[in-house]
């Protein structure tokens, strides 16, 4: 068994930074390298890409990157998890394959965790005395049944371990917790079993610091923005896993960022609920028993984590279609900048009502003055310049496009000293909304491939 | 003696579905028992009127020297529903840092961190 393994997160979201992936490969030794690329409203975009073309529905980043990852990893024995296979984890697998026959790759095994997808088993399911409520309003789905686009299964890091465990170098899979995608390979390394809940708990707790990539390495640092050095080159965060489930978060030497006590508090408290029940597919992970302590520059410990045992309940993630949005803005200068801003909006809003035209709601929000903390924000005399933000929600597709033709009449029929419409007409989009539930364990299975080539 | 949560705390903000959390976290060791005092769930919902239509909870996290908060009902729906510019709620720290707070300790508030 390995004394210690390193285990290198290298994005946080479909969206992060290009080059990290590569830093966490060249900058330094790992042997893991986790990338989280599902979003919830990512699974339903999947989806969308997957009916128009079957060879799509996975993140496309993945191909590009592997082109320049693939003789790193080779070379250096780095295995990558990911869930960058998002509707079509095996078309991700070929799409990386081919890749790896153009550079002359022979001997490369790739494993995919299948079964997350329930899209097509729905009826099945519900038929099987499964209601798929959801989890927290109560309701049934049947209200909404028709007009779901994406259905998927939480997996864990248990289908990872055995794609790891089966020789893969690449692990590739659909919707899986972030969490998992880090304790996979501490399971895997360590041979820890089902039952050894303060280890599990604490490789989760080590997947919920790596999750969000920059984020635990002095990105989005509330505490003392100024104190972190070079962000332009951040190095990502790196979790350095022992047997004992003892984990040390740090970074790569020479890269910008910071890992402190208070850069990884800041990411422990992102996104959770009630924090003695922080539940994965793998265990119930308590965050009050967590204890860090400084261990040198950019090292932080991570000790002490207590777990219990997980739930029989895999959760759910389904989004469906639920009426259409539109936003536009304009921007309007000193003087009267904030006055004249109202202005347009009440004529706007009286133009749309003299249509007839009809919406869930209207949002209206001065960004520059209170889009973000908005009854809290304080007046500042007079602003130089304020950028109208007005959106509408409604279940009438026409509406809502007929709004996004009635913002630009305002520059010419509107108050004076008005600009920014140069992006043209707000166009409807798409109310992804979410439903989640709980399914049995026993309901669905994963399932894992191996393939060499 | 007033004083701003800002200096006294940092925080983080985020989203899950309609719903937001912040974590607060004390600068120091020694004013955890002032956020635990002083910054109750009722605290909090006052402060956000007009932003969390929903209830407010509150866990504590004293390894952590931490508290962290549910707003429910606080981001116009979440996710695409939202009209909000900040749908995602991750200003919302920043938005509880704004908050002063009258305490009866006498402190010598530095605005420095722990670490």
């Amino acid at each position: 068994m390995k004394e210690r393994i390193r285990i290198a997160s290298g994005q946080g979201f479909w969206g992060d930074l290009l080059t990290a992936p590569l830093d966490q490969v060249t900058k330094g030794e790992i042997d893991y390298l986790v990338m989280d690329y599902l979003a919830e409203v990512t699974m339903s975009i999947l989806q969308k890409q997957r009916a128009k073309n079957p060879a799509l529905g996975y993140a496309r980043d993945l191909v590009p990157l592997m082109e320049q990852l693939l003789p790193l990893l080779v070379k250096k024995n780095i295995r990558v998890i990911t869930n960058g296979g998002g509707v079509n984890p095996l078309a991700c697998r070929d799409a990386i394959f081919a890749v790896a026959r153009t550079l002359g790759i022979s001997g490369l095994s790739i494993g995919v965790v299948l079964g997350d997808d329930i899209l097509g088993r729905l009826g099945d399911l519900r038929g099987g005395g499964m209601p798929l409520k959801n989890m927290e309003t109560g309701e049934d789905l049947g209200a909404v049944i028709d007009r779901v686009m994406s259905a998927n299964v939480y997996f864990g890091a248990a289908p990872i371990v055995e794609a790891l465990g089966r020789g893969a170098a690449i692990v590739i899979t659909g919707r899986t917790t972030d969490t998992g995608l880090t304790l996979a390979p501490m399971v895997h390394e360590f041979g820890w079993k089902a039952g050894d809940w303060n280890r599990f708990a604490a490789g989760t707790v080590a997947g919920h610091i790596l999750e969000c990539g920059g984020q635990a390495s002095g990105g989005n640092f509330s505490a003392d923005w100024r104190a972190v050095p070079d962000l332009a080159h951040i190095g990502f965060p790196i979790a350095e896993a022992s047997p004992d489930g003892s984990v040390a978060i740090t970074k790569h030497r020479g890269t910008g960022g910071l890992v402190s006590v208070q850069t990884v508090k800041e990411q422990l408290l992102y996104e959770i609920g009630n924090p003695a029940e922080y539940i994965t597919p793998d265990c119930i992970a308590d965050f009050t028993t967590i204890q860090l302590s400084p261990d040198g520059p950019d090292r932080v410990l991570v000790r002490g984590v207590k777990g219990r045992p997980a739930t029989d309940s895999y959760k759910v993630s389904m989004s469906y279609l639920d009426g259409y949005t539109a936003a536009g803005t304009l921007t309007y200068a000193w003087p009267d900048a904030l006055e004249k801003g109202r202005a347009a909006d009440e004529i706007l809003r009286r133009r749309m009502q003299d249509l007839g035209l009809r919406f869930e709601e209207i949002r209206t929000e001065f960004l520059g003055y209170n889009s973000c903390h908005g009854p809290l924000a304080v007046p500042q005399g007079e602003v130089n310049e304020v950028v109208v933000r007005i959106g509408v929600r409604g279940k009438d597709r026409g509406a809502v496009e007929r709004f996004g033709k009635e913002i630009a009449p305002l520059i010419l029929t509107g108050p004076p000293s008005v600009t920014g419409f140069a992006g043209g007409r707000p166009k409807p989009s798409e109310v992804i909304a979410y439903w989640p539930a709980l399914l049995p364990k026993s309901a669905v299975q994963p399932e894992v491939v191996v393939k060499t080539i | 003696m007033k004083i701003r949560l800002l200096d006294i705390a940092h925080a983080r903000s985020g989203d899950k579905g309609d719903t937001a959390n912040i974590g607060v976290i004390a600068r120091r060791e020694e004013y955890y028992p002032l956020l635990v005092k002083y910054l109750s769930a009722e605290r909090v919902r006052v402060h956000f009127a007009g932003i969390v239509l929903g209830r407010v909870e509150r866990f504590e996290l004293p390894n952590l020297g931490a508290l962290n908060f549910l707003l429910h009902e606080a981001l116009g729906g979440g996710g695409t529903r939202s009209l909000k510019n900040d749908a995602q709620g991750k200003t919302l720290g920043s938005a509880m840092l704004r908050m002063e707070l009258d305490i009866e300790e006498q402190l010598i508030v530095r605005g420095d961190n722990d670490v």
